[in-house]
């Protein structure tokens, strides 16, 4: 699915990915954990292509394609996703209008036919039922006036309509409830399957309790500092990352 | 004869009115003309070139007209009818405080300038060995009278003396930065500042120094039918850092008096200018009648990268102040700010405001206003932010806040925003309203007075602009604006 | 017949003396707005400084460009959706009290010449529905048309305004508005004018108590172009909107100035104006809230922003407050820069290719201002031509 070699990127002066490494074969769910600083935001943001951060080596493939030689739009059509850290609000935007325009730019993409108004409604009410969302969620702006939950929720529901096969989640955990939790791990746990992998970047065991990853990875000044099963994610939260950043010193 | 007299028929035989000699003044006679610049600039020894500086920008003031835009009304100024150059008599000095004229001692505390401070300034023999904190200049109607620390600041590399003094002691310097920022033409009142004036202060920061104090000068116009014309040269070299402050009264007189200042600043790479001034020219009675007009044009200009000037008032004296303390963004990720509140009370009329014009790239700038308003007065914000072509990536935030106190003051504000950079953002927020009578009642629920609530929440309308003088204006600052306050309420 | 003019506020002047005796009206108006036009001129026609009103608009090409002033009313008024009574300026020539030809020069220049207008008037409680006004410029002709509109007490009326035409002609109108107590007019106007055109309008409305101006203008057309709305709020409790949008491109200049005077107490005024410009075009915005010593509870709020999409574009803002009264909510925010860099790469992230995200956010922009515009068929048509504009820019 992913296939991350020696990757560098940097914002301004400011080096900030220093050579990651990182495979996720597909069908699988991988955590990353790390101090705060550590790069695991910039890692989403490269991998959606946001053009604030040069990439100064390495390489992407993403299913075979150069994922760092295509623009965010063509990313997103070929199923790579980011969850929101912040999910960004979009005054005057329609927050259907907007599902409805991706989707179906989505569609377009892949030779498939646009959704008119009537259809596109028809699935986002089942999935915001399925999310336990209320239904005026759609009518309104984008995450205009969105408490913290409901912004992550609505990054849940985006990423339900738009089915990606690359899900990263960019601490979509942080500031949930455990009701809101286990509704963002069952949206994630829904699009499992064979053809769908899942980057979960995390600071708590919590999520990975219900999203049990394949691999957990500590990303620690801008490198990968030490990769393991599960069990790896319950001993940092047992003893923190001084351990970990220690041994890798 | 006097000796200005003496001067004068030196230079021009034919001149022929009298003197008003004073015990303590000499006076030029009034009018303004060739041979009174040619006097002052005679009394001040200046170079030539300087002279000839003066009559140039006197001919240029001649084809011009006084600005109308701004929102003030005035009867008209009769230029002919101001003394152009008064200067006190040297005196021997006072021995102790007590000698020194108790209304000026009482000037003096209310600008915060430290006691010993004032002892000097009022010509009192300091005792060496103490250290205060701040170097002073006084300049009195037109000419400086004392200036402390210079040979602290000079063991440092910083030149704090009058500009007259500059003038013949460091010319080179004046002629290279004099009337780069300001031009001579810029307006009608900085040309006519630019033929007359007769003192200010002179600061050099050379490469690299952080000025080891905060530099002062005290402003007093004390003669009647005098104008004051004083100019202010501020240069920080690469690295410098300055603070300078600025005071400035003048006695309660019934006719208005002229004041018509130019303030340069120049700040290079790295350099930071901070200017400060607490602005409390007698405002005129109750009826409006007297009261200085403050005509002032002040700018600075961020030269180097990474330059830094920052302006910050209290004004709450003049009858009318006409006042625009602006900064010009040359250098790349050079910062500007303007902090001011502006207090107008019974007849006042303040139209005052910054320009900040963005030239390089990433350069940013901070404005912050606060206008109070009371009585029968008029205060205006007007303000210009341009960005340029080359402003690429440049900021500015604009906050503008106004308060009215009774109803039968203006409130006005005035911005002009001008962009020609897409990816410059300028972001401008203005409000007016009166003090929140739930805060008021809040207070005096909890026992102020009313006026104590509303000095209260004037404060705390101010806080942003106060907390940025240093800290003893600051405390005078507050309890000025609770002085000019004073009987606005209820 | 027409009549060929010389260039320059001289020529108008003289085309002035040549048809005084033809046109209708009182004389002695007439007299007055051409003296006034002759000392006030075309702002920025002379080397004269310009007045602080013209400060960021100067007609120089105007005052260059010789105009044919033919005898043709140049509008067509559509009444089937309405039962406003319709009368013309031509048969009925009254000059109200609001404009003042003694300040605004344009206003000078259409009181020396108007020749016809439109004149509605709906009768006290009555809904007069949507009346429709559509105006054609041709090749170099100079109209002035004369429009006047007066609702009764508690009447309510939605005037459409669509200016169009072809050619560099000059369309020059003012439109008087008395708004009854309690009335509610809705004005949406679209400027969609030849893009060689010159196109003012000065709209002058007084709002009695209790009653509402809701005014709209969407501009795209015009070479030069000034949209000046005088809005004065007389009675308790009169409520004024005045939101516009210009979208420009290529050269385009368009100044949009509005003053509402806040008279009397408790009233309230809102604006949203929005520029998106593009090309090497300039938008202006010049807005001043009055608040006059006895409109104590006065709640005022004006927003301009401005998205420049290209490096050569400009926009010139100035939000204006003038207060003298004390008891009042006052406030303004103005915005310029570009589209924001976070907004389009979240709509990227989920597929939405470049261009269209653009889209989504210039729409999203305009909104705010747009909002006023409830009726579905005329908010749908200016829907489409913000559309169409896009689409013609990405093109």
């Amino acid at each position: 699915m992913l296939e991350i070699r020696g990757l560098a990127a940097s914002i301004g002066d400011k080096l900030i990915l220093r050579g990651i490494d990182l495979n996720v074969p597909d069908g699988e769910v991988h955590a990353i954990m790390g101090p705060n600083g550590s790069g695991k935001s910039t890692l989403g943001y490269v991998l959606s292509g946001r053009d604030d951060f040069t990439v100064t080596g390495g390489s992407v493939l993403y299913n075979g394609l150069d994922l760092l030689d295509m623009a965010p739009e063509a990313r997103a059509a070929a199923g790579v996703f980011l969850a929101f850290q912040a999910p960004i609000e979009l005054p005057g935007v329609n927050n259907a209008n907007f599902l409805r325009t991706a989707l179906n730019a989505i569609r377009r993409a892949h030779g498939e036919s646009e959704l008119d108004a009537v259809q596109f409604l028809k699935l986002a009410r089942a999935e915001t039922k399925r999310l336990a969302m209320p239904d005026d969620m759609l009518k309104r702006n984008v995450n205009v006036g969105f408490s913290g939950g409901e912004k992550k929720r609505n990054e849940v529901l985006q990423m339900a309509l738009l089915r990606p096969s690359l899900a990263i989640l960019d601490e979509t955990d942080s500031g949930l409830d455990i009701d809101a939790l286990k509704i963002v791990a069952d949206g994630v746990n829904a699009l499992r399957s064979p053809t769908f992998s899942a980057l979960v970047i995390t600071h708590h065991q919590r999520l990975l309790d219900h999203l049990v990853p394949n691999r957990v990875h500590v990303l620690a000044g801008g490198r990968i500092i030490r990769s393991g099963g599960p069990e790896l994610a319950r001993e940092l939260e047992k003893s923190g990352y001084a351990g970990v950043l220690a041994e890798a010193a | 004869m006097s000796t200005t007299t003496e001067a004068l028929d030196t230079i021009n035989s034919g001149y022929k009115w009298g003197f008003e000699t004073d015990i303590e003044m000499d006076l030029a006679p009034k009018g303004l003309n060739e041979d009174i610049i040619r006097l002052i600039s005679a009394r001040k020894e200046e170079p030539e070139w300087m002279l000839e500086g003066r009559l140039k920008a006197f001919s240029q003031w001649q084809k011009m007209a006084e600005p109308v835009w701004a929102r003030v009304d005035h009867p008209p100024i009769d230029y002919q009818d101001l003394h152009y150059y008064a200067a006190p008599k040297k005196k021997p000095g006072p021995k102790s405080l007590d000698e020194v004229d108790p209304e000026l001692l009482k000037m003096y505390e209310k600008l915060g300038i430290p006691l010993k401070e004032r002892a000097i300034l009022a010509g009192v023999e300091a005792d060496p060995d103490e250290r205060p904190q701040i170097a002073v200049d006084a300049v009195f109607d037109s000419v400086s009278v004392a200036t402390t620390f210079r040979e602290s600041l000079a063991k440092v590399g910083v030149i704090f003396c009058p500009i007259s003094e500059a003038v013949r002691d460091h010319p080179d310097l004046v002629r290279q930065y004099l009337g780069t920022v300001v031009p001579v033409a810029d307006n009608y009142f900085s040309a006519l500042n630019a033929a007359v004036f007769t003192d200010g202060s002179f600061c050099y920061i050379p490469k690299g120094v952080r000025c080891p104090m905060e530099l002062s000068t005290y402003f007093r116009i004390n003669a009647r039918n005098t104008g004051q014309f004083e100019r202010t040269l501020i240069i920080a070299e690469a690295g410098a850092h300055v603070s300078y402050l600025e005071g400035c009264t003048a006695p309660q007189r019934d006719e208005n008096q002229l004041h018509a200042a130019v303030v340069e600043l120049i700040a290079m790479d790295d350099a930071t200018i901070k200017y400060s001034t607490v602005q409390n020219w007698y405002p005129g009675d109750e009826n409006g009648r007297g009261g200085i007009y403050n005509f002032v044009t002040k700018r600075g200009a961020c030269r180097g990268a990474r330059s830094k000037i920052s302006w910050t008032q209290v004004e709450t004296g003049s009858a009318i102040t006409w006042k625009y303390p602006s900064c010009v963004l040359i250098g790349e990720d050079s910062v500007g700010e303007f902090y001011s509140v502006a207090v107008t009370t019974h007849h006042q009329q303040a139209d005052t405001g910054t320009k900040m014009i963005h030239i390089g790239k990433g350069s940013r700038s901070t404005i912050v206003s606060k206008g109070i308003s009371a009585g029968k007065s008029n205060n205006t914000y007007r303000g210009l932010v341009r960005m340029l072509p080359s402003a690429t990536g440049a900021r500015n935030h604009t906050q503008c806040d106004s308060l009215l106190i009774g109803d039968q003051c203006g409130a006005h504000t005035v911005p002009y925003i001008e962009s020609r950079n897409p990816s410059a953002k300028v972001e401008h927020e203005a409000t007016t309203s009166k003090i929140d009578e739930e805060k008021l009642f809040y207070c005096r629920q909890r026992g102020l007075s009313e006026e104590d609530a509303v000095n209260l929440i004037v404060n705390g309308f101010c806080k942003e602009v106060l907390k940025e003088l240093p800290m003893e204006f600051a405390v005078e600052a507050q309890k000025l604006l609770a002085v000019s306050l004073e009987g606005s309420v209820g | 017949m027409s009549i060929v003019q010389q260039t320059g506020a001289a020529g108008f002047l003289a085309c002035f003396e040549t048809l005084k005796d033809a046109l209708p009206g009182d004389p002695v108006v007439r007299e007055k707005a051409a003296a006034a036009f002759r000392l006030l001129g075309l702002p920025g026609g002379t080397s004269a400084r310009r007045s602080e009103a013209w400060k960021y608009t100067s007609l120089r090409p105007v005052a260059e460009t010789a105009f044919m002033t033919p005898v043709v009313s140049g509008f067509d008024v559509d009444l089937s959706a309405s039962t406003a009574s319709f009368s013309r300026f031509a048969e009925n020539p009254v000059f109200g009290p609001l404009p003042r030809p003694d300040r605004d020069p344009m206003v000078a220049l259409n009181t020396m010449l108007a020749e016809d207008g439109a004149i509605l008037r709906v009768p006290a409680g009555v809904d007069a529905g949507i009346v429709r006004i559509d105006s054609h410029g041709n090749g170099s002709h100079a109209l002035h048309p004369r429009h006047a509109v007066h609702l009764g007490p508690g009447a309510t009326l939605v005037l459409l305004e669509i200016a169009t035409g072809t050619g560099g002609y000059l369309h020059n109108a003012v439109t008087e508005i008395a708004i009854g107590a309690g009335a509610h007019l809705t004005h949406i106007r679209l400027q969609d004018e030849s893009r060689d055109a010159f196109h003012f309008a000065t709209i002058y409305a007084d709002v009695a108590e209790g009653g509402t101006y809701d005014g709209f203008s969407l501009v795209l057309g015009g070479r030069i172009a000034r949209t000046e709305i005088h809005v004065g709020l007389t009675g308790k409790n009169a409520v004024a909107h005045m939101n516009g949008a210009q979208l420009l491109t290529g050269t385009q200049h368009a100044d949009f100035s509005s003053i509402v005077r806040h008279a009397a107490p408790n009233c309230t005024s809102r604006q949203t104006v929005k520029n998106v410009l593009n090309g090497r075009s300039r938008g202006v915005f010049q807005g001043r809230i009055e608040v006059a010593r006895d409109a104590q509870k006065t709640d005022g709020y004006q927003m301009n922003q401005a998205l420049l999409l290209s490096p050569d574009a400009e926009i010139d803002s100035k939000p204006e407050l003038e207060i003298f009264a004390d008891d009042v909510k006052c406030s303004h925010g103005a915005t310029v820069g570009e589209l924001d860099a976070e907004q389009l790469f979240y709509l990227r992230s989920r597929g939405v290719p470049e261009n269209e995200a653009r889209a989504m956010l210039v729409r999203a922009f305009l909104t705010e201002a747009l909002d006023l515009v409830t009726n579905d068929a005329i908010r749908s048509m200016l829907g489409e031509k913000i559309d169409l504009w896009w689409e013609r820019q990405a093109a």
